[in-house]
């Protein structure tokens, strides 16, 4: 029952947004794709001056000592504008002051540490390198990990939910443009029920999950209720992203697709709808 | 930014609100009935729904947010929204004059009369006198401009004679009074010409027509209109303005639109127990989950309303979402629960009567079609499909 942003909160993200569109966050990914990690390695440093991985450090430990509120907000950008890099595990798992890039693997929720490549590990030692279905990140199979609090891990779950939803506000949005210009049968396909209706549905999932995870941030309901909510409303975005893009949506020149593959990876990353599922189950059985 | 712990303006509760929560709370413990009530769409059912609501109206909780002077408590949102829950959380009765309530009273709070809110609000308020509506037509359901039924000038008895036909009109069975759209210029078309009419059920010249529901109660009714006669005493706002009227409260913050998170929440409880008592089965499992995150979910966004709503914002269109989300959840709850209990889900039971109950929510007060369709047009600007000729 508390869920105004504070305009402090509304600023800050409107300052990410704004920096990530002017560092090409987009152009960055897809130079981090292709193994030119300059430019993603840039745009890292100057969202890590905005203090973005020290967010929810506390103060004493000269972080900024924000809410997970302040993580939610922050996470949502990074997921609406496709930051590259591991920030799940350099902001919410591991915060840290110095905006370092700091990745780690947690089994079973995240088996593989994202780009070790170019990341600190932060415990464990490296090994094979694997492609993920999102080919801006890539996954790095660790030995011998030692184990993270459980409130850390609790924050990766909650940040890779606000990215999901972030990502899946951008697939709305940019298919919602999509369909008031392309035409067929001589009108805009947006004015036709059917595609009317999907889009609605992707509306109404989106806004009925982003309570979820705020609820979460705010130690109201598990996190595991953001993780399957927004997922879900990530998911369904994607899949009418695509099928209303059509042909177009399915090529690698268009940048949606990097938004669908995105989902697709954070949908299974920090434990599956089917994990979650389970732990809220476990609750309700016992209540 | 800096930011800092609390720093979200939270909608806490005031002592007032947990005084007047606990207030409730004890009330409806002590008196919400042991025993389902049977359906208000049965004579009987009817009658103790009525008597229900006297004995809510007695101790002032029938109508919290209205004020003192109409039976009401002059309630905030927010007591009002923690009222709603306590009242589900109590399993209370589901409540036979809600059409008034929620639907006309608004109405008449804005444009009525002072006369006609002194005449009309005390017996809504104790349920002595119950309203059906009588919006629907034949050939005009969620196309409400289409609608045909006339309203024509008598000035010689100062008021207007009704003719046609409305349909679906729930509650018309029992009720005592009904309220509608009616054409009263012949030359208009669409939304133009319109005028908002209240009349009594029993008037010369009404017939009313019992419908069997699915669940075989006659919760609907058709009226049939043979030269009604209404004093323009029970025109409620301007004649010829009768869809500005009905339009602006339809997206009322008290009323359908704002359905209440504890109707929801206490059902997935109940699913959920029912889920344990069967040895919570894993085939069930994710539907038992997902009718559960649906409720938080529900109960979540609609405080996120309210915060809005306190702070200033308009609910808007988004009334519409909520309508489409709460009415799907209502069905897949209670077919969940339905489907958990097997073969034996078939014995009429509170959950079968809840189930069908359910169906008709994607139906009523706009289909679930025409809600996505706002969603679309006006939430996220896609262009207007093309309406048939006329519009």
């Amino acid at each position: 029952m508390r869920f105004e942003l504070t305009d402090e909160q509304r600023g800050f993200a409107a300052s990410l947004t704004d920096l990530m569109r002017s560092a090409d966050a987009v152009g960055a990914a897809r130079a981090w794709a292709a193994g030119d990690k300059d430019p993603g390695t840039r745009l890292w440093s100057r969202l890590a001056e905005q203090g973005v991985t020290a967010l929810v450090l506390p103060e004493d430990q000269g972080g900024l000592g924000g809410t997970l509120v302040d993580l939610v907000v922050a996470f949502e950008v990074l997921g609406h504008g496709l930051a590259v890099g591991p920030w799940i595990e350099s902001a919410a798992l591991l915060p840290h002051a110095d905006g370092a890039m700091i990745t780690a693997a947690v089994p079973p929720l995240a088996p593989y540490a994202v780009d070790a490549d170019v990341a600190t590990l932060a415990s464990g030692t490296a090994g094979q390198t694997l492609a993920s279905i999102d080919t801006t990140r890539t996954l790095v199979a660790v030995a011998g990990p030692d184990e993270i609090p459980a409130d850390a891990v609790d924050r990766a779950v909650l940040a890779a939910s606000a990215e999901l939803l972030g990502a899946g506000e951008r697939l709305l949005s940019d298919t919602v443009a999509y369909v008031k210009q392309r035409r067929q049968f001589g009108r805009e396909i947006g004015s036709y029920q059917a595609v009317k209706h999907q889009l609605a549905d992707v509306r109404i999932a989106l806004d009925f999950a982003r309570p979820l995870v705020l609820g979460a941030a705010l130690g109201d309901v598990p996190v595991s209720a953001a993780k399957v909510m927004a997922g879900d409303a990530a998911r369904r975005s994607a899949r009418t992203a695509l099928q209303l893009h059509g042909a177009i949506g399915y090529t690698r020149e268009l940048d949606l697709g990097l938004w669908i593959n995105r989902v697709r990876a954070l949908v299974g990353a920090w434990g599956s709808a089917d994990h979650h599922r389970g732990v809220l189950a476990e609750l309700l059985r016992e209540a | 930014m800096s930011p800092q712990r609390d720093e979200l303006p939270n909608l806490e509760l005031t002592e007032d609100d947990i005084a007047f929560r606990d207030e409730a709370r004890a009330w409806l413990a002590a008196n919400v009935p042991a025993e389902p009530l049977p359906s208000m769409d049965t004579a009987d059912g009817f009658r103790a729904h009525q008597e229900w609501e006297a004995r809510l109206a007695a101790a002032r909780w029938s109508v919290v947010s209205w004020p003192q002077e109409y039976g009401g408590r002059g309630a905030s949102m927010v007591q009002w929204v923690l009222f709603e829950e306590e009242y589900y959380r109590a399993g209370a009765p589901g409540r036979v004059s809600q059409n008034g309530i929620f639907l006309l009273s608004p109405t008449i709070y804005e444009f009525g009369t002072k006369e006609q809110q002194d005449r009309w609000l005390p017996s809504m308020a104790t349920g002595e006198v119950i309203w059906a509506q009588a919006w629907s037509e034949p050939e005009s359901g969620s196309d409400l401009a289409s609608l045909r039924s006339t309203a024509t000038r008598d000035d010689s008895r100062g008021g207007w004679v009704l003719n046609g036909q409305k349909t679906w009109s729930s509650r018309a069975s029992y009720a005592h009074r009904g309220f509608g759209l009616f054409r009263s210029d012949p030359d208009s078309t669409r939304h133009h010409g319109l005028t908002y009419l209240t009349f009594p059920l029993d008037a010369d010249g009404l017939l009313v027509r019992p419908i069997a529901q699915l669940d075989g109660e006659a919760g609907f009714a058709e009226l049939f209109f043979d030269d009604v006669f209404v004093p323009d005493a029970d025109v409620l706002g301007e004649p010829g303005q009768g869809w500005a009227v009905a339009m602006s409260t339809t997206g009322s913050e008290r009323g359908l639109s704002l359905r209440s998170p504890g109707r929801f929440c206490a059902a997935a409880d109940r699913l959920t127990a029912l889920w344990r008592s069967h040895g919570a089965p894993t085939a069930f499992r994710d539907r038992v989950v997902d009718a559960w995150l649906g409720a938080e979910a529900y109960r979540l966004y609609t405080w996120g309303t309210v915060t809005g709503l306190v702070t200033g914002r308009s609910i808007g269109f988004a009334s519409s979402a909520n309508k489409v989300f709460w009415s799907e959840l209502d069905v897949a709850l209670h077919e969940t629960a339905l489907d958990l209990q097997g073969p034996e889900g078939e014995r009429f039971s509170p959950w079968t009567d809840g189930y069908l109950f359910s169906l008709s929510g994607p139906i009523y007060a706009g289909t679930n079609e025409i809600q996505r369709n706002i969603v679309a047009e006006r939430i996220l600007g896609l262009p207007r499909e093309p309406r048939g000729a006329g519009a």
